[in-house]
Parts: C-alpha cells; structure tokens; sequence
C-alpha cells in the first residue's frame, strides 16, 4: 500500500488550530454538566456559526466545500480536545444524501440552510427495535396517498431527534415479501420535523452516556411528494454510498480519543507518585500507555489513507471499514489504559476519564458494529462465505 | 478608519524559551505562532473597523515562517498583511525593530496603529513607543478599553494605581493590554478566505531603508544572567499566635 498525500493539506494545520481554540471554550466541565442527558447546544451552534458543520457542503450551496479529510480533522480535534464530536458530527454528513440523490428544488431548498445552522439535519432513522445490521429487515412503511406518502412503524436510536428540524428516514415502499432482492424496495424520505404534529412521537432513550438518542413512533405520519429523496425502492443503495464517509469521520473521532486517553494517561503517570515514585516510571503502567499509542497511530494511518482515497475518489470501502474497526479498538485500548493508570481517580467524574470512557466504548458497537465489519472485510473484501447480504 | 496592527511571530509561549549562548538571542528554531498578545490587538483593529468602517493592515518582520501568524490574522479577519523578512534583518534589536515597522506603516492608510504592551518573547515593551516616535503622532498606551469619534480617540489606560482616560486625536498609536476583549478564533470561511488576501512582502529597499540589519544595530547584548533566586519564604507554625504574626508581618510591610 502506497500512502498518499491528505487533500487540502496546506489548510489542515490551520483547521485544527481553530477548532482546538474554538473548543478550548469549551472545557471538561462544560461537558461534564450536561451529564446525563442535556443537549450541548451552546457548543453545536457556536460550531455552526463558525461553518464547522458545512465544511462538506458544496460552496455553491454556501458551504465550504472541502473533503472528508478535512472534515474528519475537525471531529478529530473536537474528541482530541475532550469533547464528544458524535453529539453534532451528523450534522456535516447526513445532509450526502440529500447533495447525492436529491432533487435541485431539494438541494436548494434545503442545503444552504443546513450550512448556515438555521436548519439542522443530524437524525437518521434506519434502526429498529427488530432490525439493525441486518437493515433490509426494516418494517417501518410508507404507503402511497394522493400527493405524498404515508409512514407507519417504529425507530430505535433514533439520535438527536430532538435537536433537528429534519429527519432522514428508510422505510419499505414495497414489502419484504414481494420484492425478489432484499434490498429492494426501500426508500428515503426526508421528513420535517417541525411539522410531524400528533401523528410521530419521539420518546428519549436513556444510554450509557449522554447522546441524545430516542425512539420515533410513525403513527400514520403523512409527508408530501417533496419529501421523498431519489427514486422510489432504491433507497438502501443510497444508505450505501453514504457509508465510507461516515466510517472515515468515525476512524477520525476515535483517534481524537486515543490521543486524549494517551495525553491524559502519560501526563497523569508522569505526576502521581506512588511508593516514591512517579507511577509511571513502572512498567505496567508505562507499557500499556505505550501500546495504546502505538495502535492509534497506526490506526490514524488507515484513516489517513482511506480519507485520501475518498477524496482522490477512488474506492475506499475496505480502507474506510479498516480504519473504523482499527481506530475504535485502539481508542478503546487507550480508555483502559487511562483508566487503569487513574487507579480510582479514573471513575471520579471530574477527571474526564470516565466520561470520555464511556463516549469512545459506543464506537465498538455504532453506528456499525465490528463484527459487520469484519464481516464486510471477510466476505466482500476477502471473498470469503456470507453471513449477511446476497 | 483604517487600522494597521503590528503582530509579532513567537515561539510557542507553551514551550519553555531558551536562550542563544553565542548571540543571546532567544532560540526560535521551533514552531513560531502568532503572539498571544496581539490576538488582542487584531481583535481591537476588527472591532474598530466593524463599527466606523475601513479596514485592518497586519504588519509583521520575522522569519519567512511569519507568515503563519500573518495568515491567522487574515482568518481572523484582516484584509491584508504585509510580512518583512530580510535576511538582513535577522537578529534587528527594538529599534531598528521599530525603523522597519514605521517604514513599512508609512506605506499604509492607516488612522490608528495597534500593538501589544510588550510582546511575549523578547518584552522589552518599547516597539509601540518607539513607532509612535518614528511616525511622529502620540503613542497611547496600555489602553484596557478603546473608542473613537470622529477624529477622537479615547482610552482607558491601566496604570499601577488605577485608570486614567486618555483622549487623542487620530492619527495614533495604541498599545493594548491583554484582556481588552476576546479576541476571536479564525472561522472556516476565515480559513479558506485569507488565502485570497492581499500579502505584500518588501523587501528593505522597497522601504528604503539602508543598512538597518543585526550587525549594525546599536544595541548588543553582552552578558544574560539568571534571575536571583527568591529568598526562602518564613513558614510560620501554628502555636496559638500564628494569625497575629502574621497580621503584624503584613502591617509591618504597609500591606495592611
Ligand atoms: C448510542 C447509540 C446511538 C445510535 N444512533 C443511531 C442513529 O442515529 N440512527 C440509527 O439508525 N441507528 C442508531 N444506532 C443503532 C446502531 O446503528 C445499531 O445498534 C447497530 O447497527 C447494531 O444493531 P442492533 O443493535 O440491532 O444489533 P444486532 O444487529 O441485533 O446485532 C447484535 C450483535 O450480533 C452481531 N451480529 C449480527 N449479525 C452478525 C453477523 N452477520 N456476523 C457477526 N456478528 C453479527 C452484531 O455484531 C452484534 O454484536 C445507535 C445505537 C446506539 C447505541
Ligand atoms: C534577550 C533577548 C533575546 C532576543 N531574541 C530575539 C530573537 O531570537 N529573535 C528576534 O527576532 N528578536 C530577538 N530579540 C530582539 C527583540 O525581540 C526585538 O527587539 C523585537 O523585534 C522587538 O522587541 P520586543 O519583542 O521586546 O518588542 P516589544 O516592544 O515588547 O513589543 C511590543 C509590541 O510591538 C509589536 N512588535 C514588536 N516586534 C514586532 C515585530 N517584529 N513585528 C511586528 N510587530 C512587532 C508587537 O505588537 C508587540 O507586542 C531579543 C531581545 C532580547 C532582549
């Protein structure tokens, strides 16, 4: 493997300096007090209002118009400086959807006001309580009516439904059973959630830590034509080409934890003195701190790469998963090790350590699970048999 | 209104500063960021600039790497920068410092002129004053709250026994303190659009300035010695009478 060149590289020092400022306002116990379940909203809009959030959007839709690496960097920084990127990060890349298989009246109705803040589409409802790798499982439905559809069925983890004008939904226009691929006959829809009424009610899930998760209930939810994104039953596909972006920016957030974890942990062990001595001079406290960093970089070089692929728009499928299975273990390697070298420190909230803990063991299991990776890896990259797919 | 501001490349205030022993010149071979204390000061020129109009020069000598700090002005919001960084400048003392600033403001259309008090590797604190002398017009100093009307400008400037408020007329030089606002951090749009910004880069002729350079300045310095090291403080014992000792002490030294 060849490593290539990031895109925008002249810019990524300065992007990440302004978003370590902007999130320097924006401390441990900023994050802290909105424990358990409020909403960082003061830090999403000022995110915003810097154009943080519309990196991805084109220029001509009064975005700023840069890649994924890019991008990823910001999310990167945003966990790196100890804040939780996944509160906001959907934000910057649901609305590649809308950009890839929307309509023009759609693109323009909708993308510049997403770039500006004034609307906000960061929630996307694919998960059901029954159905959640195995997503052409899904039974919420939409049924044809004069003008518009009509939504039945329930979402589970629905996130930040609360915090978002829009939402991105699949539903089946065309039952499992009558379709002769699983994968057809599903559609996209963009609903506005400020006008849902009585027919949809968002119920607030609470998680391990705080993100702002809920679940939808689509009781006879009626939308117009306008709503509908693309063609109708090609809706998983357009899923589909969403994905590596957001496995890249999810590598990106995992290392910006690795390196917070391996920061605070070499720092910590380099203070706390212990049988006098500083803890970290023993090497079960070192060595571990060590290999954590060790898999983050080497992590941090998959995300790289997979990110300059999807800029050089190339294929990136495999590179992408890699990076997001990589990134996420070793971020996790690296909690441990924080945690471990914090002794009982590590669970006292006002160290950070716990929180952020508690953040970065989501990225194991979502927004896709390992074992799907793995999964992808060994059936469509190494061409092993299938467990999921046909 | 247009404002220049004078904005220096430092090594990072974050790592500990070493000293040259053959020039006694700070080591500045590490990463160079945009003065602290002149955020303050590119803040104060925008903010001038957002109320009357006009726009803000930024205006840097130092290493060709300078331009980093230049180019985080211009995200920040400054319309063009101008960077001078002749080889023959290296190693220039406050003075010629502040020859080369003044022939390089002299060039500008500029009403007010903004620097920090001091900067925050070599803080000898004169620049400003100096500038203020070279361009002939009042250096106003240590400003903490800035306004302007009409040809009018008014400062609150910290001294060490309070505030005094100091009226000038335009054309001025300012130097402000840190804390005289919050200086803003470069948004995207910052970003990607300071690259489309005007940049000058004169060279000494261009400001025909003759001979200005590090060998010929009249300054050297000579010798660096270490700070004394403070005398051992009194730990007083608590044995029923600390608090009075110590009440005694402070009024025996006029604290209280
Ligand atoms: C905090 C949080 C936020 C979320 N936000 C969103 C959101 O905004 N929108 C949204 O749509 N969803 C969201 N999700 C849902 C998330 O994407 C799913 O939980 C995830 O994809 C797994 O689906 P599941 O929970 O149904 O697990 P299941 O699919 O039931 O899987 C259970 C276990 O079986 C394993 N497994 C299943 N199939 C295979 C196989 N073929 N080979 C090997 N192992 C297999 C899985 O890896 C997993 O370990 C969120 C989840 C959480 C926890
Ligand atoms: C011990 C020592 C070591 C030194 N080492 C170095 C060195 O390694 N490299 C070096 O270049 N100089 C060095 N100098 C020289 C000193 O930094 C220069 O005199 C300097 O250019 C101006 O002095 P100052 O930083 O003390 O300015 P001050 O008077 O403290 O600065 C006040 C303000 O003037 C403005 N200003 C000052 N200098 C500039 C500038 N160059 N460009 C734009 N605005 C400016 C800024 O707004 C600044 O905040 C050293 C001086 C001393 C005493």
């Amino acid at each position: 493997m060849t490593v290539l060149e990031p895109r925008h590289a002249e810019e990524l020092p300065e992007i990440r300096q302004a978003v370590a400022e902007l999130c320097s306002r924006f401390g441990g116990s900023y994050w802290r007090d909105l424990e358990p379940d409020s909403y960082p909203e003061r830090f999403v809009r000022e995110l915003t209002a810097q154009g943080w959030l519309g990196i991805l959007i084109p220029e001509q839709y009064g975005g700023a118009g840069l890649g994924i690496t890019a991008a990823s960097v910001v999310l990167e920084e945003i966990n790196s400086q100890g804040g939780n990127a996944a509160a906001c990060h959907a934000q910057m890349y649901t609305m590649g959807t809308v950009l890839r298989h929307g309509s023009d009246t759609q693109k323009q109705r909708w993308l510049p006001q997403i770039a500006d803040g004034t609307v906000r589409l960061q929630a996307f409802g694919v998960t059901e309580p029954t159905a959640g790798s195995d997503t052409t499982a899904i039974t919420t439905s939409a049924e044809r009516i004069a003008g518009g559809w009509r939504l039945r069925g329930q979402k589970a983890f629905t996130s930040r439904a609360q915090h978002s004008d829009l939402m991105l939904l699949i539903a089946r226009t065309t039952p499992l059973a009558e379709v002769s691929r699983r994968r057809d006959g599903l559609s996209v829809f963009l609903v506005d959630l400020r006008q849902a009424g009585l027919q949809m009610t968002i119920r607030p899930m609470r998680t391990l830590m705080n993100h702002a998760t809920t679940e939808v209930f689509l009781d006879g939810l009626e939308v117009g034509d306008e709503a509908l994104i693309g063609e109708v039953g090609e809706g998983f596909g357009y899923i589909l080409d969403g994905m590596n972006a957001e496995r890249i920016l999810i590598a990106a957030e995992c290392v910006g934890d690795g390196h917070w974890f391996v920061r605070t942990a070499a720092a910590y062990a380099s203070n706390r003195e212990a049988f006098g001595r500083a803890i970290g001079a023993n090497q079960g406290v070192q060595f571990p701190i060590a290999r954590a960093y060790a898999a983050v970089e080497a992590a941090d070089l998959m995300r790289w790469q997979a990110a300059a692929l999807f800029d050089a728009g190339q294929r990136c499928g495999a590179e992408a998963n890699m990076a997001k299975l990589l990134a996420s273990e070793a971020s996790w390697q690296a909690a441990n090790a924080c945690l471990d070298t914090h002794g009982g420190w590590g669970f006292a909230a006002e160290y950070d350590v716990e929180r952020k803990f508690r953040e970065t063991r989501l990225y194991l299991n979502a927004p896709v699970t390992n074992n799907l990776v793995l999964a992808f890896l060994g059936q469509n990259v190494l061409g092993m048999p299938r467990s999921y797919g046909g | 209104m247009n404002v220049v501001v004078c904005i220096k490349q430092v090594p990072d205030p974050n790592s500990p500063g070493q000293l040259d022993p053959s020039t006694h010149l700070l080591k500045r071979d590490g990463e160079l960021v945009l003065d602290p204390g002149d955020e303050f000061g590119v803040e104060a020129g925008l903010q001038l600039v957002e109320k009357h109009g006009g726009q803000v020069t930024v205006v840097s000598m130092g290493p060709e790497r300078g331009l980093d700090a230049v180019r985080k002005a211009l995200a920040m919001g400054a319309a063009k920068g101008v960077l001078i960084s002749d080889d023959s400048l290296r190693g220039s003392d406050a003075l010629t410092t502040a020859k080369v600033l003044a022939a390089a403001i002299r060039k500008q259309d500029f009403d007010v002129v903004i620097t920090a008090t001091e900067s925050t590797d070599g803080y000898t604190g004169v620049v400003p004053q100096m500038i203020a002398g070279l361009l002939d017009i009042p250096a106003v100093t240590f400003a903490k709250s800035v306004s302007v009307e009409g040809d009018k400008l008014t400062a609150q400037r910290q001294t060490e026994t309070g505030i005094e408020v100091v009226e000038a007329t335009l054309p001025v030089v300012l130097s402000v303190t840190a804390g005289v606002n919050e200086p803003r951090y470069p948004s995207l749009k910052g970003i990607m659009g300071a690259k489309q910004k005007p940049l000058d880069r004169p060279g000494p002729a261009d400001l025909n300035l003759e001979d200005v350079g590090g060998a010929s300045t009249g300054q050297r310095i000579t010798a660096i010695d270490s700070a004394p090291e403070r005398a051992a403080g009194e730990i007083i014992k608590d044995e029923g009478e600390a608090a009075k000792r110590i009440v005694d002490f402070l009024a025996d030294k006029k604290v209280i």
